[in-house]
């Protein structure tokens, strides 16, 4: 196996406060990783960083994406290499509608392999056949991107986005909340559809809930900036159970 | 969908794409004003004395007036002495075809990308080019004539019909109205003049490309257009100029007069230069707009999309004196860098149950500053007057300015009026999300902008909504990150 994603002693600050405080994590094609841990312990601050948010510095530390060096390429590329987050607050754009906007986005990707732009017809096929993995009404193309969706449907919609351009690293950041029961099957059901033996899942998420669903190979408790156990999907379980504060406690002893 | 994919890829592109000058024989008056050169450029064009009088009746109010400060706009003062008043292409004789136009003009048009041919056989536009101040070209005169519409540079209309010419110039705008208005009146070069008969509906797009080509040539159109009873007319203007390192004076003047159930719809793309990156060089264009609902159920809209020059001065409006008619108002203005804006429109109500709708998009990037004024005046006499004002500004970056000056006048107590202003931004999170999905800050920019300008864009005719996408991306490049 391959690691497609390849995370090592990564420190990253915003406005002189470190948050990432040495993170290391492998993710191989084919997995499905579940990253947990306490509010504010550093996960969508991970998300952000590789994904290229300007406002993080990265001190320490390298991220490879299928050999290549993530640091080098702007937030685009790295989307056009095949990187996407599912963001946790999917942003509003006002006057632009979810097709034009998706067009606009899939025909970058396809211009960045050399590919033409997809035709009008085969364009709006593909949405058609995307949509309703996630169950999402065509109805939803017309309107601008995510303006006065509720919570839901906005994590439907980045499902649906990130459906059209099949990356091979989908970071998930707290896609199931906001979601209701019915809607967390489907959406869920459609990160599955889309699972391939070249591409792989990291979901962030504080619910047991989701990974009966999404089953991930390894769950990860990433806790003031770093990655302080790993284990197999009954370590979700577990801290369903029994909360954070045990790791957080034997982490300490151990420190 | 394949042309708006063309739009963004241009974002690319840099710098002031239509910058270049052709070098056509010119005949220059040496700069400065006085009552000579108004005499040189009448008996240039062999004007009746009527027009002579009325010129020179013009300039003598002009010299009585001062030039407005109202404007929130910084610009040193113009020197008018230090204009030329007076520029024409050589003429030989006049062309019967394009073969016989000069091959430089012709490869001037194909630089900006409106060869006259494809214009004629693709777009149906009936084309009357205007370089500097003498028409070249009319294209479509005959077809049009059939009907009885007189489509034709206003000098021509003064030798070929002067009555219609007499009866309507500075009827709208009247010679004293400001003092751009009375200097282009005392020394309009050329211009164009339409006139729509009665119940005829304009079956094309009529359209005039303006550029700016002498150097230090200040320019002084006049256009006139006036749709009969039950008729209608689509007019669109759109300019390109080339690049400069000296201020250059526009001011324009349009007068629109709309009968009883006639309709008029004026479309504008401005993109003169709007100097370089530092604010050097650009355009003045200070125009004076204005159309009258003369009858019953007539209707005259402005549709603008504003991305040139470095200073606009400019407020189309609408005189609704007619019962029942109608003004419209729809504008993107786009400023960047050091651009300066003051746009708006006034919508007079005098007739009753008169409506009027505005649609005003600001959008500043850069050092610019972007204002947006507005008059509604509701006279006592107008019963039932209403209108829908909408201002909205989108800001690019903290260093630009938006500032909206809606005036209310309201005499009179059953008239409705509703004003609606919102101020957003391109933020950085909107950028991010974008970018995360691999469409990169220009892009994003000139996607969120056309959606923003959208319903403003819509009022176009479909390839002008095309030209002024393009433009809008064109002149936001470089405005983020
Ligand atoms: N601009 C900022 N300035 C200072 N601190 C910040 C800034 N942005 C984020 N932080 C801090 O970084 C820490 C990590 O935030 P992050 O959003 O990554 O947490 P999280 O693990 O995703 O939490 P949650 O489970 O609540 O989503 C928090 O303490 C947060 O306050
Ligand atoms: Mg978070």
């Amino acid at each position: 196996m391959s690691s497609l994603l390849e995370i090592k002693n990564l420190h990253a600050s915003i406005e002189d406060r470190e948050i990432l405080k040495g993170v290391d994590l492998v993710v191989h094609a084919g997995e499905v990783h579940a990253i947990m841990g306490p509010n504010g312990s550093g996960k969508s601050t991970l998300a952000s960083v590789l994904a290229g948010k300007e406002d993080y510095t990265v001190t320490e530390g390298s991220i490879l994406l299928n050999g290549k060096d993530l640091m080098e390429l702007s937030p685009e590329d790295r989307s056009h290499e095949g990187l996407f987050l599912a963001f946790q607050y999917p942003v509003e754009i006002p006057g632009v509608s979810t097709a034009n906007f998706l067009k606009t986005a899939v025909n970058e990707h396809r211009a960045y392999r050399g590919d033409e732009p997809l035709d009008p017809g085969a364009f709006l096929a593909l949405m058609k056949e995307k949509m309703k993995l996630v169950e999402m009404d065509p109805s939803f193309l017309q309107r601008s991107l995510n303006e006065g969706f509720s919570g839901g449907e906005k994590k439907r919609n980045e499902i649906f986005q990130m459906a059209m351009l099949e990356p091979t690293l989908a970071v998930l950041d707290e896609t199931d909340s906001g979601l209701d029961i019915d809607a967390l099957r489907i959406v869920a059901g459609g990160v599955n559809a889309l699972r391939t033996p070249n591409n792989a899942t990291v979901v962030i998420t504080h619910y047991q809930r989701l990974l009966d669903y999404i089953v991930p190979d390894v769950v990860h408790v990433l806790w003031n900036g770093r990655i302080v156990r790993s284990g197999d999907k009954s370590l979700a379980l577990e801290l369903e159970k029994r909360g954070y504060d045990w790791i957080k406690n034997e982490t300490a002893v151990e420190a | 969908m394949a042309q708006e994919q063309n739009i963004l890829d241009e974002v690319v592109q840099s710098d002031y794409k239509y910058g270049f000058t052709t070098d056509i024989e010119q005949e220059l008056l040496p700069k400065g004003l006085d009552e000579s050169v108004i005499r040189f450029i009448s008996a240039k064009k062999n004007e009746p004395e009527w027009l002579l009088e009325w010129r020179l009746k013009a300039f003598e109010q002009w010299k009585r007036m001062v030039e407005p400060t109202w404007p929130n706009v910084k610009y040193p003062r113009v020197d008018f002495q230090d204009i030329i008043y007076w520029a024409a292409p050589k003429k030989k004789e006049g062309p019967a075809s394009l073969d016989e136009v000069d091959p430089e003009l012709l490869a001037t048009f194909e630089k900006l990308g409106i060869p006259l041919e494809e214009q004629k056989v693709l777009a149906g536009v009936a084309v009357d080019v205007v370089l500097d101040s003498v028409s070249v070209k009319t294209t479509f005169q005959d077809k049009l004539a059939e009907l009885g519409i007189i489509f034709c540079p206003i000098s021509e209309a003064v030798a070929n019909h002067p009555e219609l010419v007499r009866q309507y110039i500075g009827s709208v705008v009247p010679t004293n109205d400001n003092f751009y208005a009375a200097l282009n009146s005392a020394v309009f070069s050329d211009g164009s003049f339409v006139y729509i008969p009665k119940g005829v509906r304009c079956p094309i797009e009529l359209s005039t490309y303006f550029r700016i080509n002498a150097r230090n040539t200040g320019q002084f159109e006049r256009t006139l257009i006036i749709a009969d009873e039950g008729s209608y007319v689509s007019y669109l203007e759109g300019c390109t100029a080339p690049q400069r390192d000296e201020n250059q004076l526009h001011a324009a003047v349009v007068e629109l007069v709309a009968h009883r159930d006639a309709e008029i719809k004026y479309s504008t793309v401005q993109n003169w230069f709007p100097g370089d990156a530092n604010g050097k060089g650009g355009i003045y264009n200070f125009v004076t707009k204005r159309g009258v609902c003369e009858g019953r159920n007539s209707k005259i809209s402005w549709t603008q999309v504003e991305t040139g020059s470095a200073i606009t001065w400019k407020y189309p409006s609408v005189v609704l004196k007619g019962d029942n008619s109608m003004g419209e108002f729809y504008s993107v203005a786009v400023t960047n860098n050091h651009q300066q804006a003051d746009t708006g429109t006034k919508m007079i109500h005098i007739g009753k149950n008169t409506r009027s709708r505005i649609v005003s998009k600001g959008i500043s990037a850069g050092v610019s500053q972007n204002s947006y004024r507005g008059l509604v005046k509701i006279l006592k006499v107008a019963q039932g007057a209403r209108n829908y004002s909408q201002c909205d500004s989108l800001l690019i970056g903290d260093a630009c300015g938006a500032h909206t000056f809606p005036y209310l006048e309201v005499a009179n107590e059953t008239a409705t009026v509703e004003h609606e202003a919102t101020t957003s931004k391109i933020g950085e999170d909107m950028l991010f999300y974008c970018n995360q999905r691999g469409i990169d800050t220009e892009a994003a920019v000139a996607l969120i902008v056309n959606g923003y300008a959208r319903e403003v864009l819509n009022q176009l005719p479909m390839e002008f909504a095309v030209e002024a996408q393009k433009l809008l991306a064109i002149s936001l490049e470089g405005s983020v990150g």
